[in-house]
């Protein structure tokens, strides 16, 4: 891969929740950078934070310490003028294309509201321009006065795109962009984001919990259990060389769509649930479940490093 | 080998202001015994109203039957009275649904709702059928059954819920269990465990399954056989090999290449198929899936395909396998 300029840096990030008088920590010190252009795909189970750790990185949740640099600039610091120039940059695409839209307001409305705010065109120009965004997502321009309930799920999905795009972004997070919707118009909307990404130099974080289409889209993968960051690697690697023993059991678990594959294959079945975030393991989180459990797993949390150029893993097996 | 479940030209329409509705428009399958048949297909394709037309848990109205037979045990269910149902739901046929959340009752212990079943369909004394429960939580692998028997759904986690789920609908031994997307709302490394946990009691059980499932992977992974279906119909149906290695229908080929595969490496691009499948409430007179085709030629538009034999196990139904359709594309 050619070597990226860095976009966003991502040091100690903490998020924590107040849940009665427990604490929440949803999402435990996570460090890594996000290069120009590039897809960041995050994977993990549900409650393992990544959702959470997307919100936080731009700033829809405060986080509770740690920091993120958007081109060298401190998010966190910013006052609120500061911040609503900076949404310019960093936009998100959401979950559920039902309920990210305002069923009362028009699809142009929609996407307009992005254009008022920042002040980017009005008038004739602002017609002008949501319907060049409807076009740019497939959809036809002439559609602009219909509501969302006038859609299918992935032509939603496609007008929650076209909002996103409405400030020029350098940066989106998709937050599980294509799981509420059929596989076959998954493809599409998938296709879509990679031309828009080629066109405009688009730079995603890719949260999913789909394996198979988070390999497909990502350049570098990141894997996440319970708050905290287990694996990062580019796809390739990831894929083929799994370094942490919960990456491997992931990998293992998922189904390949080939029957003669599947017969030949011995899977690593995990024992258990996932711990309650509330009250996770002591030292690495994963070792209740982790058929390499050691004795010093319990004891001690495993560090973040670098374990091969570019493949970074917080695993005791690898200290 | 002997069918246990044979469902003939099955036609399930809906009510509604709209109009009328024709989810299911002439199905025709059959499930052999020991044998797990998967039924694929996007949302809205009829898949789920098909399971639970044999189960017989259609609202009636707004639903239909309008035509067609379900022999199970060469007993036909459409005729069949709600009573006569009570003897076969839980019983012959058990049930496992997508969202165990909302198909738990919540105000009764996991325990009461496995002995419900037992204590009704198989005469059990409350203590007998008590045993019976703990050994049945034991057997889809929960922990200290003794104390979760006592417990409610809501101090369950997904995946637990999951399996008391199937410990209720195991709990007959049913020949039949209809799967409706049993494993869509769990995390991938429970999804493996409760499928393990099915391969295992297919085994032990000579259980027939229904799996229905959008999820490619699970269908290699679990299945002997694959009915396709599309727009109410069934469009394709043969073994995992035929539907996996030489798919016929251009929709089941669509389904193939719209996903990535984890084993492959990342470089042609998915294909998707284009647009979205018709309105049920105007069905389309032709095959449903000629908007979206590629081949689609002027009579798909016309009339509808006839279900023709591919290969001794494989049959589909596309005009495509029209032997003047075969002899243009070959010249």
């Amino acid at each position: 891969m050619e070597k990226r300029d860095t976009l966003i840096e991502v040091r100690n990030l903490k998020k924590f929740f107040k849940v009665g008088d427990n604490t929440l920590k949803a999402v435990n010190d996570l460090t890594f950078d996000i290069k120009r252009g590039e897809t960041l795909g995050v994977v993990g189970e549900s409650g393992c934070g990544k959702s959470t750790a997307g919100r936080t990185m731009l700033r829809l949740y405060e986080p509770t310490s740690g920091e993120v640099l958007f081109e060298g600039k401190n998010i966190n610091k910013l006052n609120r003028q500061e911040l609503k120039a900076m949404r310019r940059n960093m936009q998100m695409i959401f979950q559920d294309p039902y309920a990210s839209l305002n069923p009362r307001m028009t699809v142009a409305d929609i996407i307009g509201e992005a254009l008022d705010i920042h002040n980017l065109a009005s008038g004739a120009k602002r017609k002008e321009r949501i319907q060049e965004l409807l076009s740019l997502v497939s959809l036809n321009p002439e559609h602009m006065n219909r509501f969302p309930h006038e859609f299918s799920g992935g032509q939603r999905q496609r007008i929650g795109i076209a909002r996103a795009l409405a400030v020029e972004p350098k940066f989106i997070v998709c937050d599980e962009p294509i799981s509420a919707l059929d596989v076959s118009v998954q493809a599409q909307v998938v296709n879509l984001l990679e031309q828009l990404q080629e066109k405009m130099g688009l730079t995603y974080m890719f949260i999913a919990h789909d394996l198979s289409m988070v390999k497909y889209i990502s350049d570098r993968v990141a894997v996440m259990y319970l708050g905290k960051m287990v694996e990062l690697a580019d796809s390739e690697a990831l894929y083929e060389n799994p370094l942490h023993p919960y990456t491997q059991a992931l990998l293992s678990a998922i189904p390949i769509p080939d029957p003669e594959v599947e017969r030949k294959r011995e899977r690593i079945v995990l024992q258990g649930d996932v711990p309650s975030p509330m009250n996770p393991p002591s030292g690495c989180h994963f070792r209740t479940r982790c058929p390499k459990a050691m004795p010093e797993c319990a004891a001690m949390e495993p560090v973040w490093k670098e374990v091969k150029p570019g493949h970074w893993a917080a695993c005791h097996l690898f200290n | 080998m002997e069918r246990i479940l044979e469902v003939k030209d099955l036609h399930v329409s809906f009510h509604t202001y709209a109009g009328e509705v024709k989810a299911v428009r002439g199905v025709n399958f059959h499930v052999n015994r020991g044998e797990a048949v998967a039924i694929v297909g996007e949302s809205g394709c009829g898949k789920s109203v098909t399971a639970q037309s044999i189960m017989k848990l259609i609202p009636m109205p707004p639903g239909e039957f309008k035509a067609g037979q379900i022999l199970f045990n060469g007993e036909d269910i459409v005729t069949k009275s709600n009573k006569e149902m009570e003897s076969i739901r839980g019983k012959e046929i058990g049930m496992i649904f997508q969202d165990p959340m909302t198909s738990l009752n919540p105000t009764m212990t996991i325990g009461n709702q496995i002995m419900e079943g037992l204590m009704k369909h198989q005469s059990m004394g409350r203590t007998a059928a008590r045993e019976r429960a703990i050994e049945l939580l034991t057997l889809v692998g929960i922990p200290q059954p003794e104390r979760r028997v006592q417990q409610y759904p809501h101090e369950f986690s997904g995946g637990m819920r999951q399996r008391a789920m199937i410990a209720i609908a195991l709990a007959c031994s049913p020949k039949l269990l209809i799967a409706d997307e049993p494993t869509t709302a769990l995390d991938v490394t429970i999804q493996a465990q409760i499928l393990e946990l099915m391969k295992d009691l297919q085994k032990k059980t000579d259980t027939s399954i229904i799996l229905i499932t959008h999820d490619l992977g699970v269908v290699a992974e679990m299945c002997d056989r694959v009915i396709v279906m599309y727009a109410g119909k069934v469009i394709e149906t043969g073994t995992v090999d035929d539907i996996f290695y030489n798919p016929q229908h251009p929709y089941t080929k669509g389904l193939l290449h719209s996903v990535p595969r984890l084993d492959l490496n990342r470089n042609e691009p998915l294909t998707p198929i284009f647009g979205t499948p018709p309105d049920l409430l105007k069905p389309p007179v032709g095959c449903g899936f000629t908007a979206r085709c590629d081949s689609a030629m002027r009579i798909c538009r016309e009339a509808d395909p006839e279900m023709t034999e591919v290969s001794r196990t494989q049959r589909c139904a596309c005009w495509l396998q029209h032997p003047l359709a075969k002899s243009r594309v070959g010249s």
